[in-house]
């Protein structure tokens, strides 16, 4: 495992001011994630893990305390600087999946390639088809988001966070939204990602998904009260074979 | 960022809304497509009153004998013998802003050539005065100077004299006519001009040396008045001025007497005219023009509710790396691209109506190439203008209220 750390925060805070009221969202959150981890970030609604997710998103930034996503400093760049850096080095997977309407999987999955200018045409149909065919939807290339189940299009979310080769995945309740072997059928894709050495950080309040990650970090009240790594890591693909016992 | 991955996902989001689009599209259409109509139709009405004015000469100036007391009794002017052939000459000589000048006299009577006759009058000219009448001569030939010099019995008829008179389709060139008696050849038909806006037959001429007329018709030595022409339609009060002191020096009139002659010109026949139809068309075009407007209020109407029905879509193109500038340009080049679509449409819809106008109600229409390139800028405009607002405020949405929008 490389020793830099992909994600390094140290003592970071976080307030908003809400009326006359301050909330404390994070109140000193320290920890670092290396390349290659996949790790589960839970806690109850309220303990600061949406603020947490937005922070390492680069879509806030700290009140205080220093971020380092890839060895840059988050907290002091621009709003513009900051929609660079995530369209760069980071993959968003949302609960609600969040695909463009009445577009097609590759066109959804070109979308993050379209903002970087970098990026020919050609080479951007080449990426997002490689994509899809990594979360098993090549036969779905020019299925529409309305003619595809909730499974199909959050894997159509995981390849468009997959299509820029970010340095970590932040999934937000990817499974929230889903059926339970549809959930497990995304764990299972997860996994395979993680084995194929992509760092990914899962946002949950469902313990159940710790089990199958290797490493659980769970907040409360804006603080970290566990952080631990799981020995056991449980195969997702298992969990699934087994489930129609499961069920009963 | 990359412009045409913007373009790319501007068009794509409007294609993804094609009866939106075309509703918002709606109101800038028929906003051009008036634009383009009226001011076709101001512009067509406009022109046809100046050409009609054209026709009679708009450069034109008419030099009469004036009125003037003779032992208190005022005298009409055609009895008046103040115009000699000396001020034609003088004006020829010494007038800088006349591009011709005829002298003018005439007679009323029956022509006659064979067994037909038809009552009209003969007008003695000079050679300037197909020019300054902006007439041609259609079949034959006009007459020279050497006829002038010569009282040469030769005369050039009008379209209506040459059809009353020469019955049987035969060539009135080289045929002789009769006027009051006195043999006139035929030398020349002028090219017929059709009614004036006055209601007149302006074919019922029969044209002959001016010395002819003087001689051999009236037998007199002044002449009734004259014809002019300004080099430009501009020039017209400056020559005016000059041919006032010019008459005036020659008929030795001191700084108290009143003019003994009267000059007028077309000119402020032509300014009313023209100012007339001016108002008509900006007051066309302002209708036209707020229907425009009333256009791009629609377009920022529409825009301002997309951004609200596509805020989780700003929020996810932001979180996967859009900047504020580029989702604003986004939405720009969308309201731009409806409003210059609409704008095309318009502008030929405007074009088509303006001809269903000409040929059903027969109305002059006259489509100026700016009018065109006009509205087209003014869409632009509008576009931007009314698109801003509503992508100001999407590029504004924070990414992680607009992701969760429900």
């Amino acid at each position: 495992m490389n020793k830099e750390p992909i994600i390094e925060l140290n003592n970071i805070k976080r307030k908003f001011i809400v009326g006359e009221e301050t909330v404390h969202a994070l109140r000193g959150v320290s920890f670092s994630i290396y390349e290659g981890e996949f790790v589960t970030i839970m806690g109850t609604s309220g303990s600061g893990k949406s603020t947490l997710l937005n922070l390492l998103g680069c879509l806030d930034t700290p009140t205080s305390g220093e971020y380092l996503l890839d060895g840059v400093k988050v907290r002091e760049m621009e709003k513009a600087e900051r929609a660079v850096l995530r369209n760069r080095k980071i993959g968003f997977v949302f609960q609600s999946y969040n695909l463009l309407p009445k577009t097609t999987a590759i066109e959804n999955v070109e979308l993050p390639l379209m903002y970087n200018p970098g990026i020919s045409a050609a080479k951007r149909r080449e990426k997002a088809i490689q994509a899809l065919i990594k979360v098993g939807l090549g036969d779905r290339l020019q299925h529409k988001s309305n003619q595809m189940s909730g499974g199909q299009m959050q894997r159509v979310a995981i390849a468009r966070a997959l299509v820029n080769d970010p340095v970590i995945i932040l999934a937000d309740e990817a499974t929230g939204n889903l059926d339970t072997r549809t959930s497990f059928e995304i764990l299972v894709l997860f996994q395979e990602l993680h084995k194929a050495g992509r760092t990914i950080i899962f946002v949950t309040h469902n313990p159940e998904i710790a089990q199958f990650c290797s490493r659980n970090i769970i907040l409360r009240d804006g603080h970290v009260v566990e952080d631990r790594v799981n020995e056991k890591v449980l195969s997702a693909k298992e969990a699934l074979d087994a489930l129609p016992i499961e069920k009963e | 960022m990359n412009g045409s991955n913007l373009f790319k996902i501007a068009l794509k989001a409007l294609n993804n809304n094609k009866f939106r689009t075309f509703l918002t599209m709606l109101g800038i259409i028929i906003g051009v497509a008036s634009v383009i109509t009226m001011l076709a139709i101001g512009q067509g009405s406009k022109k046809s009153i100046q050409s009609q004015i054209s026709e009679m000469g708009s450069n034109m100036i008419m030099i009469m004998p004036g009125n003037m007391e003779r032992g208190g009794v005022r005298q009409g002017a055609s009895d008046m013998q103040t115009l000699k052939l000396e001020d034609y000459k003088s004006l020829v000589n010494e007038c800088k802003y006349l591009a011709g000048v005829s002298p003018n006299v005439s007679s009323s009577g029956q022509f006659i050539y064979g067994a037909n006759n038809y009552p009209s009058s003969i007008t003695g000219v000079g050679e300037d005065y197909l020019k300054i009448r902006q007439l041609t001569v259609e079949n034959g030939e006009t007459f020279t100077q050497h006829d002038i010099q010569a009282s040469a019995k030769v005369c050039l008829i009008g379209k209506t004299i040459a059809d009353n008179l020469f019955t049987g389709g035969e060539d009135p060139v080289g045929k002789v006519i009769r006027f009051n008696k006195i043999p006139f050849k035929v030398i020349g038909v002028l090219k017929s001009k059709g009614y004036n806006s006055m209601g007149q037959d302006q074919d019922a001429v029969v044209l002959s040396p001016y010395t002819t007329i003087q001689k051999r018709v009236l037998a007199i030595t002044h002449i009734q008045g004259l014809f002019c022409s300004a080099l430009t339609e501009d020039m017209t009060d400056n020559a005016t001025k000059e041919i006032t002191s010019i008459l005036r020096h020659n008929h030795k009139l001191k700084d108290a007497d009143e003019d003994d002659f009267d000059v007028r010109s077309q000119k402020e026949l032509s300014t009313m005219l023209s100012s007339t139809t001016d108002l008509m068309t900006i007051l066309l075009a302002c209708i036209a023009g707020i229907s425009l407007i009333v256009g791009g209020i629609g377009i920022m109407n529409i825009m301002y509710v997309s951004v609200t029905e596509r805020t989780r879509e700003i929020g996810l193109r932001m979180s996967v790396g859009a900047r504020g500038i580029d989702i604003l340009s986004q939405f720009l080049i969308e309201a731009v691209l409806i409003s210059i679509t609409g704008g095309i449409i318009g502008v030929i819809l405007g074009i088509g109506t303006s001809y269903g106008v000409k040929f059903l109600a027969s109305w002059p229409i006259f489509i100026q190439p700016w009018s065109v390139f006009l509205s087209f800028g003014v869409c632009t405009i509008t576009g931007i203008f009314f698109g801003w607002y509503p992508a100001k405020k999407a590029a504004d949405l924070d990414p992680i209220e607009a992701i969760r929008y429900e």
